[in-house]
């Protein structure tokens, strides 16, 4: 994002964690509450990043797994004659599916949780930046109405 | 030459869509649904489950680009950037720097040497600045508040609405079919609100605008309040306050209840389907004022119809739910949820059977109804049997027009208000004349 930029800035997927990165601006004259308002937010996006990039790697690696465990079992080679990777069919994977849904059911309940709270808190303190920047305003016209 | 066609194409495309909000409305409050509608429906492939609106037939998601042509198309866009802010003036009124953005923003496309459709998904790649701009709101707001789905609960609710008993009142009707519309919309971007690094984890919802970053939470949620407030009280003060109390419980059912409990346990499919069976008995109540057998009727008869037409949806999304954390039944109990799918449309059946019983519909309605439920019956038998991708897919695309036309049957048998008054009357009326032919 350009150096003079005055906002928030959010970039492409992260590779990893599918999680859209943001690059937040802190302005000079930032109040205390814009500033708990800001930490919440790369606090919440930190937490999310580390969440997400670790269970999506952990999918991908239990699928990797599973699937050469399968190919083995039913004695195939990862690969078959012509190079291509070899792949389950939907109903084979499925057993995977319930089971990685079923061992990662408890680590989704307290992100849950933890995602719920954080949400509503940066909700909040949004509000209430926006409510005192909005009174701010009313009361620079009130004066400039004056003089 | 090339970007400035590329930013025409942009405007335009933010332009037209108003016009498919109003051509959509047209059509949902239209109570004969035309053939053309399924059609149109079934291009899209959009899916009328209260719980996400997908659009199947999507492309197969961005490849990964090069990380060196990306890199390098940071670079070009950050040497425009610095090229025109030193011309540009520095002054930060909100309309100047609008225009200054738009100005960088077409330089950037007229940089961008691709077809408009690249454009799109190279526009993806590279940062954005997170800032609300006006012209694209109507549109954000759209895909917040999944309009193309509120339309269809709009639909069914005035679905419900037409079969009630009573005479036609055209301003009850738009009423009701307002607030309910308001409450879908606010029911829908609380849920947005609420599941935004889930969504960016699926494919089919990782273009919702909170996940993009379009708009702020905050704005989504002051969104919401400001359809829900005035949709219930609209549905409360200007229809009955039967039908406000079920709307501000549909929203709470859908925010609170479905929402959270996709992520805990598999009974979020039957209080979706709740969710869903509410509408039509909100349009009911509207137009009566009350809770009959008839509402009740129409209300299992959507509830049932939930099922097949979510059991085959998700069975094809295993892979994505499993991933994201959301407990499906078709990732963890496969057999039930087949099962499940083929028991409804046997249900369906049955609840057809009732209509007449109750004294909705005349006896034409199960029996020519019956084709219908058969097949999507014969679907689930399938999908109960084989379940493999085509045949949940087939049972899927028949649920989209299988309650359109169900509706629409059952509309037209219909048991005329006139022949339920004449039969009551009759023996009353008799009485009455024979008493005034002796008077005189």
């Amino acid at each position: 994002p350009p150096a003079h930029s005055h906002r928030d800035w959010i970039g492409p997927p992260d590779r990893l964690s599918n999680l859209r990165p943001v690059i937040f601006y802190v302005p000079p004259e930032e109040s205390a509450l814009e500033r708990r308002l800001r930490e919440a937010r790369q606090e919440a996006q930190a937490s999310n990043q580390r969440f997400w990039a670790r269970h999506n790697r952990a999918f991908r690696q239990e699928k990797e797994e599973f699937i050469y465990s399968r190919l083995k079992a039913k004695g195939l080679e990862m690969r078959d004659e012509s190079g291509q990777k070899a792949t389950l069919n939907a109903e084979e994977m499925a057993d995977f599916y319930k089971d990685f849904l079923s061992k990662n059911l408890k680590k989704h309940l307290q992100y849950n949780r933890d995602w719920y709270k954080r949400n509503f808190r940066i909700t909040f303190l949004m509000g209430q930046v926006a409510l005192v920047r909005a009174l701010r305003w009313l009361r620079w016209r009130k004066k400039n109405v004056q003089q | 030459l090339t970007g400035l066609f590329v930013w025409r194409l942009r405007n335009t495309g933010v332009r037209q869509i108003p016009c498919r909000f109003v051509r959509l409305y047209h059509v949902a409050n239209d109570r004969l649904i035309t053939f053309q509608y399924f059609n149109f429906l079934k291009r899209m492939y959009v899916t009328q489950c209260n719980k996400d609106l997908s659009q199947r037939a999507k492309p197969k998601s961005d490849s990964v680009v090069c990380p060196f042509h990306e890199l390098q198309q940071l670079d070009q866009e950050k040497k425009i950037v610095h090229k025109i802010s030193p011309v540009s003036p520095v002054h930060q009124s909100e309309t100047s720097s609008r225009k200054e953005l738009r100005e960088m923003k077409s330089a950037a496309e007229t940089e961008d040497s691709v077809m408009p459709v690249g454009a799109e998904s190279k526009e993806d790649r590279q940062w954005k600045e997170m800032k609300l701009r006006l012209d694209d709101l109507p549109g954000i707001l759209a895909r917040l508040s999944k309009i193309k789905l509120t339309a269809l609960v709009v639909s069914t609710a005035s679905a419900g609405f037409a079969m009630a008993p009573v005479p036609f009142e055209l301003t009850c009707f738009l009423l009701a079919s307002l607030g309910t519309g308001l409450a879908s919309c606010a029911a829908n971007s609380i849920n947005q609100f609420f599941e935004v690094p889930f969504d960016s984890n699926m494919n089919r919802t990782k273009n919702r605008p909170l996940v993009r970053g379009q708009i702020s939470p905050l704005l989504a949620v002051c969104f919401a309040a400001s359809c829900g407030i005035p949709g219930i009280a609209l549905l409360t003060l200007g229809v009955n306050p039967l039908t406000g109390a079920l709307g501000a419980f549909n929203i709470f059912l859908y925010t609170c209840c479905y929402t959270p409990l996709k992520r805990m346990s598999i009974a979020n499919t039957w209080v979706g389907a709740v969710v869903g069976a509410i509408p039509p008995i909100m349009g009911w109540t509207a137009a009566t004022g009350s809770l009959d057998a008839g509402a009740l009727l129409l209300g299992g008869i959507l509830y049932s119809w939930q099922f097949p037409h979510f059991n085959a949806l998700s069975w094809g999304l295993r892979e994505d739910y499993s991933r994201g954390g959301y407990c499906m039944m078709s990732v963890t109990h496969p057999g039930l949820c087949r099962r499940v799918a083929l028991r409804h449309c046997l249900a369906l059946i049955g609840l057809s059977t009732v209509a007449p019983v109750l004294d909705i519909t005349t006896w034409t309605f199960p029996i020519i109804s019956l084709p219908i439920n058969l097949y999507i019956s014969y679907l689930g038998f399938r999908f109960y049997r084989d379940a493999d991708r085509s045949s949940s897919r087939k049972l899927f695309f028949c649920s989209l027009w299988h309650l359109p036309m169900l509706l629409l049957v059952m509309f037209t048998c219909k048991k005329s208000v006139q022949e339920k008054e004449d039969k009551g009357n009759l023996s009353g009326e008799s009485h009455e004349t024979a008493v005034e032919i002796r008077l005189p």
